[in-house]
């Protein structure tokens, strides 16, 4: 074939070309020529399709992120926003911390272990773009049905990946979830979460500036995997009668990595870059236009320069190529020198691929023919917007009107004790470390809580002891009832997790995965959910920094549960006051904050007991969820509590067996009064957290929730090796374990 | 006055810093040492540090063997210094035939992250003098190719000459023969293990014991008073 530069474009408009098997739709592909002014190149062709793809340009979702930007709440720390490869905030001490959570939910049906391993991959380079050092992981993880045959194929191949990645980088594992849900079964979902740490002044942007600085490409050669996979994979529903798209997903090499981290520090830490861009989605048609876009200049690459694995591949598969463990750097010419010696020092090989230039173009040339040359804006930023249609589901009454109240519940103690163990048995309640154990949570030395605490928390500088905590949590079950509470619930969740580890909760990411924006169902669950998570976050006064959009989760017709994935940041001043989750002693008095009401819809309990979805989920309170953080936090500050644990799905009954569980010892409960046993143990009110308090602090404890009205109610004591519920029966904690660790290894060892 | 202690970084490895922390804490000198470079900077002691190095591509540890560095590192090991090789880098230690046997895959296939209880064996290397014989510490674990294997001549030589330096207790995480976590050599200057004993310094960190940090205090009093 022959090359298609610019001039053959112009001399040949009628060409017919492969838009549509890009994935562009016809209006599209009109716009491309109405902006180039003649058709374009294949080059030219295949880069728009790339990042005009869903994934890239977010066209359906931007409409409604913006939200995220318009109700932004004040906040001192936010010195990144939305738009970055992530967004920055200040944690004091001269300290920042960049974090984000992204989606690898299709490649990783396609191809579990690579996947799963290179969204891992993606994740930390992005981080690390941001001239942060990656300190931590967290892996938020929905799967189908725990006991499908396809899950045993997907989940040990998810949770290897991340571990056979994440463990060979030398990043701590720190927290994340595990659900189960039939709904999940063609479309698990696979986000995975990065912190990173820096200092004020070490913050990097993607941009190019400068013309006669160069645009050095360097890490793993460009292969021909992963080409098309953003169009392609991440932006179609799967269809069975298509042939199979498993070349288009990536092949990790975390060795490669681990250096191209290593590399990139160093060269950070001399000063040797004024833009950096990680490879990710869309290669190298993606970095190139980002980085020019949002710089002052234009832009020219010698596309024949790139280092290949696989020297057959046309200029076109070159630009769409999505091979791991590339970064491109815009480089001062005094700087490239050093530049490379640094990466000649890792092993990285590393090539001036070209230069920023006076123009507005961005130019790509191969062997000196020009095969693109676009107005870079029109290509990373100015892709196009959809007023996506959105209605309410004619079922959603249906659905809220099925109220899980109405179940029945269990009539005695023996009944009640059934109940528990098949709780705290099932699947989505029982233990994971089957799962986590599979993931290196020590290495660095920093780590102060790992799963199955509430949050995950490093310490970030061993002199003051300063750290941070992060905490992710969604729950689809809610969020199918009403999406907009459902979002508001994962944000509530999340915060409480963070301020019960004792950190303060300061700023958030999200990851929004959803069905098919082409239904209008769906496109009103998007809708919804971000503006409940918007308005979420300004009450809360914790900021969007950036996220992802995981659109087209659904098989056929079918819908995933519209899941927003939120992962909370909190700092904490001194980690030695990092409240653990653990009941460590006897005799600490268990108090419960916060009100419990009758709230069943959605739960744990409705799904494990009567395989049931329906009614309204708990009511959201923010300023409660808040006023809860503050006390958590005041705690954790003057000594107060020994240990906390958030309430939320499985309610206070699985909370207190997961903290008995860990330390070790047995509680004694109480019913209080006004509440009877069955909603005192399974309802799933938001806004409460269960502590437990030392004796001597007893009183002081209770008159700060006094001052401060927050309800906190005494509800017993750790004692024994049993869980007694007084009264009603007892479960002894070897029958607890074995009930509560078995599950998992049963279902996929 | 105080001991220099080395830790050397190969493309991949993980635990450097960590370890680096660990001969800190204990009191030592903590030196980087470099996988390109021969020169040892006039340390005292080497450890080996966990990891993938070279991405743990062809076997753990094949390729770091014949780097720069581990030229002299063996040459003076074999001339008594004192050399702790930790889960790669006891890897490291075996394919250089500085240790007997070698690791495979774990039984279970598994990648495995624990807790671990130990029995300190031998309280006579250079690396354990500050344990008692017979101690039990809990240290993490964490690795892919952990299993301990070697045939049953080797085995039964290094349990008659008191070279098995720790054993696991409880669980065998990754079904070494004979529930061997770490041995020494005839000498008792180079010690490897597979747990981490650097994760568990500080009450804080990680198992939130400081269970190995004697593994620092025992070579930095045998190098202080030696």
């Amino acid at each position: 074939m022959s090359l298609d530069t610019v001039k053959h474009a112009s001399e040949t408009p009628d060409s017919e070309q492969p838009w549509k098997e890009l994935g562009l739709k016809e209006d599209e592909y009109a716009r491309i020529r109405e902006i180039l002014g003649r058709r374009p190149t294949g080059a030219e062709l295949a880069m728009y399709s790339v990042m005009w793809s869903e994934h890239c340009s977010y066209k359906s979702s931007k409409v409604h992120l913006k939200q995220f930007g318009e109700k932004t709440p004040e906040n001192d720390a936010m010195l990144v926003g939305i738009g970055e490869n992530a967004g920055v905030v200040d944690v004091g001490q001269g300290y920042a911390v960049t974090f984000k959570v992204e989606s690898h939910n299709h490649p990783s049906y396609i191809e579990p272990y690579q996947g799963a391993a290179t969204g891992v991959g993606g994740i930390v380079r992005d981080i690390l773009a941001m001239g942060a050092r990656p300190v931590a992981v967290v892996d938020p993880l929905r799967f189908g049905a725990a006991d499908h045959p396809d899950t045993k194929r997907v989940l040990p191949g998810v949770v290897a990946g991340i571990g056979g990645y994440g463990n060979c980088l030398g990043l701590p594992n720190i927290g994340g979830e595990v659900v189960f849900d039939s709904c999940y079964q063609g479309n698990p979902l696979v986000n995975a979460g990065c912190i990173g740490v820096m200092k004020h002044e070490d913050i990097h942007l993607a941009k190019a500036s400068g013309p006669g600085n160069k645009v050095i490409l360097y890490g793993a050669r460009t292969g021909g995997d992963g080409i098309g996979g953003v169009s392609v994979l991440a932006s179609e529903t799967f269809d069975d009668t298509k042939p199979t798209k498993r070349p288009a997903v990536q092949v990790g090499d975390p060795f490669q990595e681990k250096l191209l981290i290593e590399c990139t520090l160093e060269i950070f830490q001399e000063k040797l870059v004024a833009g950096i861009q990680d490879l990710g989605g869309a290669g190298l048609s993606c970095a190139t236009s980002e980085l020019a876009s949002a710089g002052s200049g234009g832009m020219r690459v010698d596309l024949e320069k790139v280092h290949l694995r696989d020297a057959t591949l046309s200029p076109e598969e070159i630009l769409m190529s999505e091979s791991q463990e590339r970064m491109c750097a815009i480089v001062e010419p005094q700087h490239v020198d050093r530049f490379l010696e640094i990466c000649e020092k890792w092993d990285v090989i590393a090539v001036v691929i070209g230069e920023v230039t006076e123009g507005e173009r961005l130019e790509i040339f191969w062997h000196g023919e020009q095969i693109v040359d676009v107005p870079p804006r029109s290509v990373a930023h100015e892709g196009p917007t959809y007023h996506r249609p959105f209605a309410r589901p004619e079922w959603q009454d249906a659905l809220q009107a099925d109220d899980a109240g109405k179940l029945p519940r269990p009539q005695d103690g023996a009944e009640l004790k059934d109940q528990v163990l098949k709780l705290v048995s099932s699947p989505n309640q029982a233990s994971k470390s089957w799962i986590t154990d599979q993931y290196d949570r020590f290495v660095q030395g920093n780590t102060v809580l790992a799963q199955p605490e509430d949050a995950g928390m490093v310490r970030i500088d061993e002199e003051t002891n300063l750290g941070v905590a992060m905490a992710t949590d969604g729950n689809g079950r809610y969020a199918k009832l009403d999406p907009y509470t459902g979002a508001q619930l994962a944000l509530a969740e999340a915060y409480r997790n963070v301020a019960a580890s004792g950190a303060k909760p300061l700023a958030i990411s999200d990851c929004l995965n959803f069905g098919s924006p082409e239904d209008p169902a769906v496109m009103w669950q998007f809708a919804e959910a971000t503006r409940g998570l918007a308005d979420g976050c300004f009450q809360l006064g914790t900021p969007v920094t950036g996220g992802n959009v995981s659109l087209y989760n659904q098989t056929g017709e079918v819908a995933i549960h519209p899941t927003p994935v939120v992962a909370v940041l909190g700092v904490i001043d001194d980690v030695n006051r990092r409240t653990p989750i653990a009941f460590a002693e006897e005799g600490q008095l268990l108090y419960l904050l916060g009100d419990t009401k009758e709230e069943f819809g959605g739960s744990a309990w409705s799904e494990v007991i009567h395989q049931h979805l329906g009614g309204m989920p708990p009511a959201v309170d923010l300023d409660r969820e808040k006023l809860l953080g503050e006390i958590l936090i005041s705690g954790s500050r003057d000594g107060m509590i020994d240990a906390a644990h958030d309430l939320s799905d499985g309610g206070l009954v699985q909370a207190v067996v997961e903290s008995c569980l860990r330390g070790g010892n047995g509680a004694r409960l109480v019913v209080p009064e006004g509440l009877d046993a069955f909603t005192f143990l399974f309802s799933e009110s938001a806004g409460r957290a269960v502590v437990a308090v030392p004796r001597s602090e007893e009183l002081r404890f209770t008159d700060m929730c006094g001052a401060r009205g927050l309800p906190a109610t005494r509800i017993g004591v750790v004692d024994g090796d049993a869980v007694d519920v007084q009264g009603e029966f007892a479960l002894s904690l070897t029958e607890l374990r074995e009930a509560h660790e078995a599950t998992i290894p049963g279902l996929l060892a | 006055m105080t001991a220099r202690i080395g830790v050397v970084t190969f493309p991949g490895t993980l635990d450097d810093q960590d370890a680096l922390r660990a001969a800190r804490l204990a009191g030592a000198e903590p030196v980087s040492l470099w996988h390109r470079d021969k020169d040892l900077k006039q340390v005292d002691a080497v450890v080996l540090a966990g990891g993938f190095s070279y991405g743990d591509y062809l076997r753990a540890g094949a390729i770091s063997r014949f780097s720069p560095v581990m030229e002299t590192i063996i040459e003076q090991a074999k001339a008594g210094m004192p050399v702790l090789g930790i889960c790669n880098g006891f890897q490291i230690l075996t394919e250089a035939h500085l240790l007997p046997g070698a690791m495979l895959r774990n039984n279970h296939l598994h990648f495995i992250c624990r807790d671990q209880k130990l029995r300190v064996e031998n309280a006579e290397t250079a690396w354990t003098s500050d344990y008692s014989a017979g101690q039990e510490i809990e240290v993490p674990l964490k690795n892919m190719d952990g299993r301990y294997v070697a045939d049953e001549r080797t085995l039964d030589e290094l349990e008659a000459e008191g070279r098995v330096a720790f054993r696991y207790l409880d669980v065998n995480p990754n079904g070494s023969l004979r529930d061997i976590a770490g041995i020494t050599n005839a000498a008792g200057n180079v010690v490897g293990l597979m747990p981490h004993p650097e994760h568990a310094v500080e009450p804080l960190i990680g198992t939130g014991k400081t269970d190995g940090l004697g593994f620092f205090t025992s070579i930095l009093k045998k190098l202080v008073n030696a």
